[in-house]
């Protein structure tokens, strides 16, 4: 043991190469100890058992692009099912010369979406854009003036379940902001009814709200009057997903400090005034992150319309697998489909994460 | 605000009109929202009236007595088509709370594995634990419930070349078919055993903690209650000679006949919904147990505990304390999902009530008995929740 020259005997004692670089990394996270690398063995035994044979099915032994003729012959995934239906399951019924109508509008919606993610453009501009853009949407889809109208009957595919989740949102905000503020107000009757209104909504299956507008809405609607089923759908769930909203806005409005609202009401401001102008901003802001929350399961949730025989995306592929030349490929289908409500939902809950750390102001 | 306001109301009650004194109007808009609410309600109510006596359906609960007239597919009391609707919607409650009760269990099982592997310091299993929570979360469960329900009718074999993976049980078409002990009298004995050593186990418990708190001596509760649980049937099953004999599965024509089926629907529903509600019990298992500061269990190991004292006595009960109120929440949702079993043809109860609409024509009822029905479910859990809150709320000095 030199102690006359520790420098240089640090200069060339290096790190045992099993704690530094790719080998150490392993080390430390993988086979720390007997148990740890006893998990890791299993688990990298369970990915060879699976794995490979799920790669054969899907990449090796699969198919693309052809008829269905072809894919009764191979032993692996029949991914064709989805190009060579690819219309009517994005676009369903939607008369087939119009269908740029839908396409349009579904680019117009991802354009204001990622115009929107990006926070410098959160101004005043915004509010009006969107509804400039909704409106525009709605146009394409319906049609009017001088576009041959689209009745709803006839949305079906992708657009269909954007524009129920979507107007699902934007229809409920507002209700569930009401209700919210409802739930904190002194008045007892107000109270009681926002309520039993949100108890009694987050109580039942969203099922139960679509049974409710496809078989009893029109009973209670005067003699003659109807509206049509989608309609009905998008109204119960706008209803169901207010509830909800108004228990994470409550969340928002619990959030904000006493203080607050004392100094609204020191300044002389009426109550709506105070809303308006000091709290709701503040809480509506908090509450933007679970807010995405809500819109990931409003769009999932939309899926169920496929219960009382609306065409959403999911229903416009069971249709597609009941044709006979097509039967037998469920699981392709279903696959293709996992993944593109994965991409939908994952890139929102990665955005409502990343968001809640930026507007994190750490009080 | 309003005691402010009501002192000034008092001291000039002429000098202030109605419509600006904060208590009369507050009364007045309150009068006008219910106002606005009933009469709301009752043109609903005149509109449905006159709709139902157009149409000529019957209305009130009396089809409940009434001949059902269909079949139910799996069913754990005794029915046919010829008992009632009442009966039939009993059925679908029960086949509910059966998918319910067992997706519940199953849920906090592969919740609380999958949430202990995401805070694994192997990497591999952490990452994995991570992928399994993000794709299920993401992928809606109607979805998952199609997906399962294909492949048991598209992937899996017809009966005569049913897939054998062990011995008694196979899997094929037709659902799941196992080997089940053969009917024999002393399983009603055995199962009161197991009872019994269970209420044993709970005054072990309690007497367990009472000496804890006085003397600090802990005591092997839980190793002693399941070794209570295992000897008690054991010795009743050996006393009655220890009957061995299967009710093995054979082949009769394309069907199996003996054992125990599962159903596809019932697999399907029970497989789509534990693996979506799996994925987001992880994460509130997760969070609790992260909820747990670094200094407790620094402090638990500081005064000579052992890893398993630190988890049980310090980990655990502070983490429950974060786990409980959403993972209940996650139970209802379980139990609410369940009602997607219409898709796939399970008799669940929302499955029973809609043929039962579609038959009689009542949907104003039979939509009120699905939303009593879930809304019990509800408030029950939610009673549940109150009382748990209030036991282990933190005492605050």
């Amino acid at each position: 043991m030199s102690q006359s020259n520790p420098v240089k005997a640090r200069e060339h004692l290096k790190p045992p190469v099993t704690e530094v670089g790719v080998l150490g990394w392993i080390h430390q996270n993988l086979f720390n100890s007997w148990f740890n690398s006893l998990l890791t063995l299993l688990a990298l035994y369970g990915l060879f058992v699976t794995i490979p044979p799920m790669f054969k099915w899907a990449f090796v032994d699969s198919l693309w692009f052809s008829g269905p003729e072809a894919c009764r012959e191979i032993d692996g995934a029949c991914w064709s099912i989805i190009p060579s239906n690819a219309r009517f399951i994005f676009l369903g019924f939607f008369p087939e010369d119009q269908q740029w109508r839908p396409l349009i509008a579904m680019i117009l919606l991802f354009v204001l979406v990622f115009y929107t993610q990006n926070r410098k453009s959160w101004n005043r501009a915004l509010f009006p854009i969107w509804v400039c853009g909704l409106f525009v949407m709605g146009w394409l889809m319906h049609g009017g003036l001088g576009m041959p109208v689209v009745e709803t009957a006839k949305w079906s595919g992708l657009p269909l379940t954007l524009i129920l989740s979507l107007f699902g949102m934007v229809g409920a905000y507002p209700l569930g902001v009401l209700l919210a503020l409802g739930r904190r107000s002194k008045l007892p009757v107000i109270h009681s009814l926002s309520v039993v209104y949100i108890e009694l909504i987050r109580g039942v299956p969203l099922i139960s709200m679509l049974f409710m507008s496809s078989i009893m809405f029109p009973l209670f609607l005067p003699e003659g009057v109807t509206f049509d089923k989608v309609l009905r759908a998008q109204v119960a769930i706008i209803l169901f997903t207010a509830a909800y909203i108004a228990e994470v806005v409550r969340g928002g409005l619990q959030a904000i400090p006493k203080g607050q609202y004392e100094a609204a009401d020191s300044l002389g401001l009426k109550y709506g005034q105070a809303m308006r102008l000091i709290v709701l901003p503040q809480a509506l802001k908090i509450v933007i992150p679970p807010s995405v929350g809500i819109l990931i399961s409003a769009f999932k949730d939309t899926s169920l319309v496929v219960i009382i025989a609306l065409y959403d995306v999911l229903k416009t592929t069971k249709v597609t697998l009941s044709n006979p030349e097509w039967m037998g490929y469920s699981s392709e289908a279903y696959l293709f489909l996992a993944v593109l409500y994965f991409i939908f939902c994952y890139a929102m809950s990665n955005y409502s994460r990343k968001l809640e750390k930026a507007l994190h102001r750490g009080h | 605000m309003s005691k402010a306001t009501r002192s000034n109301a008092d001291l000039t009650p002429s000098a202030v009109p109605f419509w600006r004194d904060p208590r009369k109007r507050a009364i007045i808009f309150q009068i006008v929202v219910l106002l606005l609410v009933f009469s709301t309600a009752y043109v609903l109510f005149s509109n449905t009236q006159s709709n139902l006596r157009r149409q000529s359906i019957a209305t009130g609960f009396g089809f409940l007595q009434v001949e059902s007239g269909f079949e139910i597919g799996e069913s754990v009391i005794e029915y046919s088509s010829a008992n009632t609707y009442g009966r039939a919607l009993l059925v679908g409650t029960l086949n509910t709370i059966k998918v319910s009760l067992i997706g519940i269990v199953l849920m906090i099982i592969l919740g609380v594995f999958v949430g202990i592997a995401r805070l694994s310091r192997n990497w591999l299993v952490s990452r994995l634990a991570g992928i399994f929570i993000e794709v299920m979360q993401n992928i809606p469960v109607l979805l998952q419930l199609f997906f399962w329900y294909a492949i048991f009718y598209e992937a899996f074999p017809a009966p005569r070349q049913a897939l054998n993976p062990l011995p008694g049980i196979f899997l094929c078409n037709r659902g799941l078919i196992m080997a089940v002990p053969a009917k024999h009298p002393a399983h009603l004995p055995m199962l009161i055993a197991l009872a019994v050593a269970a209420v044993l186990w709970w005054l072990l418990a309690r007497w367990a903690k009472k000496v804890q708190d006085r003397t600090g001596r802990i005591f092997p509760v839980v190793r002693t209650g399941l070794g209570l649980c295992l000897l008690f049937p054991a010795l009743v099953w050996l006393a009655y000679g220890a009957p061995k004999a299967m009710d093995v599965p054979v082949l009769q024509g394309f069907n199996f006949g003996g054992g125990v089926t599962v159903s596809p629907e019932f697999s399907a529903l029970l497989i789509g919904l534990v693996l979506y509600t799996s994925a987001f019990v992880a994460e509130i298992v997760r969070a609790g147990i992260q909820a747990v500061t670094r200094g407790q269990i620094e402090a638990a190991m500081s005064i000579g505990l052992r890893s398993g004292q630190v988890l049980h006595l310090v980990v655990l009960p502070q983490a429950l304390r974060v786990i409980v109120p959403p993972l209940t929440s996650q139970m209802l949702n379980l139990t609410k999902n369940s009602s997607l079993a219409i898709a796939i043809g399970y008799a669940d109860f929302v499955s029973v009530a809609n043929t039962t609409i579609n038959q009689t024509g009542q949907a104003i009822e039979g939509v009120a008995l699905i939303m009593a029905v879930y809304l019990c479910f509800s408030l029950s859990t939610s009673a549940f929740m109150n009382w748990y809150n209030k036991k282990t709320a933190l005492v605050e000095r």
